[in-house]
């Protein structure tokens, strides 16, 4: 009987190793189906589902990995971080999940460098030798790892409203960036000739955690898409060192994964704001002067034609089709449940109505659609730029609520307004147009909207929820 | 060495075109989602970290390290995957 039992578990352990490889090998299948399943809106949480069936069971293959010889550190610090994680993920506001997404990519940041650091620390004291390629593999997700932890904080801080969000530059800021870099390379290879260099250990770290400060400071608020999405594929890149650093291929495939997820939504938030990344990370927005747009300006007919809530109100419910133009200032004001009221309201009165949503409308990509669920829009309502903009013309009345800089029409002829070639809703071609808004300030970018002063639109000054409120009112009494 | 590091960087590779692929199809609307699903599997670093923690009988400077790396860790795999369904939860088709 005993020697049976020995031999079962002789067993056990000759097939282990191949046991952890293949569950991996189903964790990495798991994350890319779990990812191709985000595509549709009915499929997503399935495939976060499966995301997440694939990540526990990775975990659990490594625990009965021969090399764990103690477990009870282990076993604290997934409590620790599974109870931080499960608050967070029930405490953190809609509107907040730019900085939630921020402060999570830096602890993902923050992670690969403590592995690649103890990986390090761990050969040291057992006098372990490291293969150059070790070497490499270990400064590499050091930097990346630094640079994404302390970048998040810096973005997390931003967006939060712990730091200005006003660009920080200071004289010869690239060139100390470019110094930095030298000497991170100057201090990976002392390591890789000498792998017991240890001022050339602290000398990266301290580099690379400096330059993921230095990295963000000069980046505006308005540029944070760009900067959280570019962070999100830093901290896949991150996960993917760390595989090279303990040669593990899950953390390689779902580094890489995460990496060209996050790259392609910089490409699109880029797009998008009609800027090229270079110019996002190396030139903030506005930083010569307030005089941008002024010269369009002038030019223009400044009549403004006002409307009330009443004879909207009859505009809006005796229109065929209507659509609403959401900007970050109605989430602000959190009248998104209000706005919900009204479509509801218009739509008992068999008018058609769609949400057109700009890929920046909110703080991240995606963000004004999550908004938007959260105030139970069915998703189906909900139109991105490319099909809203051809159905303007067709549209009776378009409602723009705390949007500017993407519905100004300067954007698409008038080449010195610092918006020009930027793509937009093109609420101007729908038959009229109504702006929500407290006055006539300008946009985000510091420059004056002329769809204000169009024959077609009209504005209805106040604030976004008072205003729907009041909408929503005089649209029932109809 | 140089070899196991030649097939590292082939699958590398690999997976990062896989990831250009499924993840052009995904829309507009599901891209905040996309991005913190994405984040709680950047979070399978938690790995390389149990594997660090575990890696000594006494626990030692490279053990506290790795704990540390495993809670990071897991806040971003747990966190990640539970305000993902938050969000997906809330995308709904018209009510009847």
């Amino acid at each position: 009987m005993t020697q049976q039992m020995t031999q079962l578990v002789d067993t056990l352990t000759a097939w282990a190793p191949s046991g952890i490889q293949i569950s991996y090998l189903v964790a990495a299948a798991c994350f890319i189906l779990g990812l191709k399943k985000m595509g549709s809106p009915a499929m997503a949480r399935q495939g976060n589902f499966i995301g997440a069936i694939g990540m526990l069971l990775a975990v659990l293959a490594t625990l009965i990995d021969q090399h764990i010889l103690s477990y009870s550190m282990i076993g604290i610090g997934l409590a620790i971080g599974s109870v931080v994680g499960v608050w967070l993920a029930k405490a953190v506001a809609m509107t907040d999940m730019p900085q939630m997404v921020g402060f999570l990519n830096g602890l993902g940041g923050l992670a690969s460098t403590l592995v690649a650091v103890g990986e390090y620390w761990h050969s040291r004291s057992h006098d372990l030798p490291l293969s150059s390629a070790a070497v490499v593999s270990i400064a590499a997700s050091i930097l990346v790892g630094n640079i994404t932890f302390t970048g998040s904080m810096v973005a997390f801080a931003k967006l939060q409203g712990i730091i200005s969000g006003t660009p920080l530059r200071f004289a010869f800021q690239q060139q100390l960036n470019m110094v930095l870099l030298g000497a991170w390379a100057v201090g990976a290879g002392l390591l890789i000739a000498n792998s017991g260099d240890l001022a050339g250990f602290a000398g990266i770290n301290v580099i690379s955690l400096l330059l993921g400060v230095l990295f963000v400071i000069p980046i505006g608020g308005g540029d944070m898409p760009v900067v959280i999405s570019l962070l999100n594929s830093l901290s896949g890149i991150a996960a993917g060192a760390t595989g090279f650093v303990v040669m593990n291929n899950v953390l390689i495939i779902s580094g890489a994964l995460v990496g060209a997820s996050g790259l392609i939504l910089t490409q699109i938030m880029c797009k998008a704001m009609n800027r090229s990344l270079p110019s996002v990370l190396f030139s903030g927005f506005g930083t010569d002067g307030g005089s941008t747009g002024q010269g369009a300006g002038d030019a223009l007919n400044k009549t403004v034609r006002q409307v009330d809530p009443e004879e909207c109100a009859m505009m809006l419910g005796y229109a065929r089709s209507v659509v609403i133009v959401p900007g970050y200032g109605m989430a602000v004001a959190q009248a998104q449940h209000v706005v919900r009221e009204l479509a509801d309201t218009l739509e008992r009165k068999g008018v058609e109505v769609r949400y057109a949503i700009h890929p920046v409308a909110g703080r991240m990509p995606g963000h004004m659609n999550v908004l938007l669920a959260e105030a139970n829009v069915p998703y189906t309502q909900l139109c991105d730029m490319d099909d809203i903009n051809p159905q303007f013309e067709n549209t009776d009345v378009a409602l723009v609520i705390g949007a500017n800089d993407v519905v100004n029409p300067a954007a698409r002829h008038d080449t010195k307004s610092p918006i020009y070639g930027m793509p937009i809703l093109e609420v101007d071609r729908a038959k009229h147009t109504v702006v929500i808004k407290r006055g006539m300030s300008a946009g985000f970018s510091g420059v004056e909207n002329e769809l204000f002063y169009k024959e077609k639109t009209m504005m209805l000054f106040g604030s976004a929820k008072d205003a729907v409120n009041r909408l929503v009112n005089e649209v029932k009494q109809l | 060495m140089t070899e196991s590091l030649i097939t590292a960087i082939l699958i590398f590779t690999l997976a990062s075109f896989t990831g250009f692929e499924i993840i052009n199809k995904v829309p507009p609307t599901l891209h905040t989602p996309l991005m913190s699903g994405s984040n709680a599997i950047s979070g399978i670093c938690v790995i390389g970290a149990v594997l660090v923690a575990g890696a000594e009988l006494d626990p030692s400077v490279s053990t506290v390290l790795g704990v540390v790396a495993i809670a990071c860790a897991m806040v971003n795999v747990v966190g990640g995957f539970l305000v993902t369904d938050r969000m997906l939860q809330m995308f709904k088709k018209k009510e009847s």
